[in-house]
């Protein structure tokens, strides 16, 4: 009885999924999906190689610290950094009075209250706090920006397929438009061509526009393409920034296990030496 | 339970006989897990993943315990409570990676578990008990899973439970009030967050639970083995401890190395880059895929495209829970009297064209919704079920199996060239004992 229902229900599915294949064939044979102009013109970022990367990979901070400078210098204006607070800049080399002065000269203050009146106030950053936030509210950044709401970098290398290769890509993709791009697809009023964006076109104006925009400390030459592999490197940092203890563990667990389970490998062939199985 | 060639507990210690008589804790210990349950001798490896799912919920109940100490289940802060989690909690970042992959860990156990029990027929009598408390296992670890995957409340959390909690509203008259009740609003928003986070508290125990069930259920004729024919003495069994104890710890060792390797080295291998992006309402994702381990259903959930009398969608919801729901019954729509598949040349055929098919399913629910991925995924289902509702019963009818061994013993040592003698001490074979 159970056989001859589920006999019946089986021949109620394939009927329905094989109609359904059918119709879906049929479709596709008279009207093939067409390539959409994203998809023909979109390009995978290049691989792009970092001191972080790969099972070993470290951090280098001397390049965190020039993708902070490019960050402060330039995404800073429009990008808040809203999970990174002032004292994790430790990380990255500085000492404690310079974080403090990072901190108390960030150029947007941090919310707060007037201790007299308890009106709406602003005071100087601190290294406890996070990073203000540029903008009060969505309405207030999209007011801001040609009604395009500017990303939180924290997460960003974590929240974009391809990570911080296509981090950089998108920030060194910007280009004029191709000649064969339709009509349709070129970039309208306050938007800007860069092949890397899904849709092609993206409401950021190229924040990186010629040599030498930042000038860095330690006398590396600030190409466009060595910014953006810095604010590329620091943005791996803020979205991940135990990576180091994160991959440091791994090796000391992994040596441990790998010890542990040869130990349990020879005490299984011991107990198991006079039964066949 | 067990055989009468059991080893006895008999405590020596006064104090381990004081407490045998008052609260027999640790004979229960030693009749499930010690020397005395007698296991057969030739188990392979497949057989040591019930143990290592054993395993994965125990790291998930420690990690998760200690995880919920530092989340906050308010759509305000849930995601923000997790970054907190991953940059300031001390060792926070690897408590949450554990989790992660903990769950997908979880999954490819209980995944390779279950397929071990469709080859080698471990459904089939006196076992079917521990088949369906097995399976009610599967469904409570599902359920757990989505709405865990819910709590850190980024963009494929909410867009995720939008899409499943949206099944419910498919059924006719009932669909929108459930769907609601479900959510405790008419879209995911705090009450679900907070509903789930419950409830993701609750089911592991629940599974706890059922895994007692499970184990007390199997412990009554023993395990299976991979000749599928009876324990027909001692020469077959040894005790599960220490030889079965041995074998299962270097698989727990490989078990470890390997989410090691996951957690320490790619932690957002199986993520999706969406759940970095907090969750937001106004902004649907280009695609909304699940995690791995139900891409396979989410196939077939999304293979009814067109109306059949009933709605397209509702004919996926049905076939989704039907693809599990169907897998009750598997002990009685496969009546073969021979369990292994090592012995059913037309099953094992087909069996690993299911295995195929499934993992065909599961690529083809990981991509998006567009051909020719939806007439794959079409195809594979229309074998799922075809598997499982014509062509088994079938075959189980049609086949000629091989001959089985007359032993455990005999085919172990077949296996190994030996003349099929029993082994020493065994010259009389107790008879099979009543179960």
């Amino acid at each position: 009885m159970v056989r001859l229902i589920g006999f019946l229900v089986g021949i109620g599915f394939v009927v329905v999924l094989g109609y359904s294949l059918i119709v879906g064939a049929i479709a596709y044979v008279g009207n093939p999906p067409e390539e959409t102009v994203e998809h023909e013109f979109h390009r995978e970022a290049e691989a792009v190689s970092f001191a972080s990367d790969g099972p070993l990979g470290r951090f280098d901070r001397q390049q965190l610290q020039r993708g902070f400078q490019v960050y402060k210098e330039v995404c800073a204006a429009c990008h808040s950094l809203g999970y990174v607070a002032f004292r994790d800049l430790h990380d990255l080399g500085f000492t404690e009075p310079e974080v403090d002065a990072i901190a108390q000269q960030w150029q947007i203050e941090v919310p707060s209250v007037d201790p007299d009146t308890g009106e709406a106030a602003t005071r100087p950053a601190t290294a406890a706090d996070s990073f203000p936030h540029v903008y009060p509210n969505e309405i207030a950044a999209r007011a801001a920006n040609n009604n395009a709401l500017p990303p939180d970098l924290s997460l960003i290398t974590k929240a974009r397929e391809g990570g911080a290769d296509y981090i950089h890509a998108l920030l060194t993709g910007y280009r004029n438009p191709p000649a064969e791009l339709p009509e349709a697809n070129q970039p309208g009023t306050g938007l800007y061509y860069n092949p890397y964006f899904a849709n092609l076109n993206l409401a950021m104006p190229p924040p990186l526009t010629a040599d030498g925009q930042v000038t860095y400390a330690d006398g590396t030459e600030a190409t466009v393409d060595q910014m953006a592999r810095d604010v590329s490197a620091f943005l791996i940092w803020t979205a991940e920034p135990k990576m180091e203890a994160r991959k440091s563990t791994g090796w000391a667990v992994l040596i441990f296990l790998i010890f542990a389970t040869s130990l349990a490998w020879l005490a299984y062939q011991n107990v198991w030496r006079d039964i066949k199985h | 339970m067990s055989f009468p060639w059991a080893e006895q507990y008999t405590p020596t210690n006064p104090f381990m006989k004081y407490m045998d008589e008052r609260l027999p804790m640790p004979r229960l210990i030693y009749n499930s897990l010690g020397k005395g349950y007698p296991t057969p001798r030739n188990l392979n490896y497949f057989w040591n993943f019930g143990s290592l799912a054993g395993l994965a919920l125990v790291i998930q109940i420690v990690t998760g315990i200690v995880l919920a100490m530092h989340y906050a289940a308010s759509t305000d802060i849930a995601f923000a409570s997790v970054e907190h989690i991953m940059r300031d909690v001390n060792s926070g970042w690897l408590l949450r990676y554990l989790h992660s992959n903990g769950a997908s860990f979880f999954f490819i156990a209980l995944y390779i578990h279950i397929f071990r029990g469709l080859y080698y027929g471990s459904y089939k009598p006196p076992r079917e008990m521990v088949w369906l408390l097995g399976l009610v296992i599967f469904l409570l670890a599902m359920a757990t899973a989505f709405m865990g995957y819910v709590l850190p409340w980024g963009q494929m959390s909410y867009w995720g439970a939008q899409v499943i909690t949206g099944l419910f509203s498919a059924i006719p008259l009932v669909g929108e009030a459930l769907h609601s009740w479900l959510l405790g609003g008419f879209a995911p928003d705090n009450a679900t967050l907070n509903r789930f986070f419950s409830l993701h508290y609750l089911l592991p125990f629940v599974i706890a639970g059922v895994i007692i069930l499970h184990i007390w259920a199997l412990h009554l004729p023993g395990s299976s083995n991979p000749t599928g024919i009876d324990v027909k003495g001692p020469q077959d069994t040894v005790p599960f401890h220490p030889y079965y104890t041995a074998k299962d710890g270097f698989g727990v060792g490989i078990f470890l190395i390997l989410l090691a390797i996951l957690v320490f080295f790619a932690p957002n291998f199986l993520g999706h880059a969406d759940n970095y992006i907090e969750a937001n309402p106004l902004s649907t994702p280009a695609h909304i895929v699940p995690e791995w381990y139900f891409w396979p259903f989410y196939a077939i959930l999304r293979a009814f495209t067109v109306d059949f009398i009933l709605p397209a969608k509702l004919w996926g919801v049905i076939a989704m829970f039907g693809s599990i729901i169907l897998l009750f019954f598997l002990p009685w729509l496969d009546k073969s009297p021979v369990r292994s598949g090592n012995y059913r040349p037309q099953f094992k055929l087909w069996f690993w064209v299911l295995v195929g098919d499934v993992v065909v399913l599961a690529y083809c629910g990981g991509r998006p919704a567009e051909e020719p991925y939806v007439m794959v995924s079409q195809i594979a289902s229309i074998y799922y079920f075809a598997h499982f509702l014509i062509i088994l019963p079938i075959v189980s009818r049609t086949e000629r199996p091989k001959p089985l061994p007359n032993s455990i013993t005999e085919s172990v040592l077949a296996k190994r060239g030996e003349p099929a003698s029993p082994g020493p001490g065994s010259a009389t074979p107790p008879a099979q004992p009543a179960v």
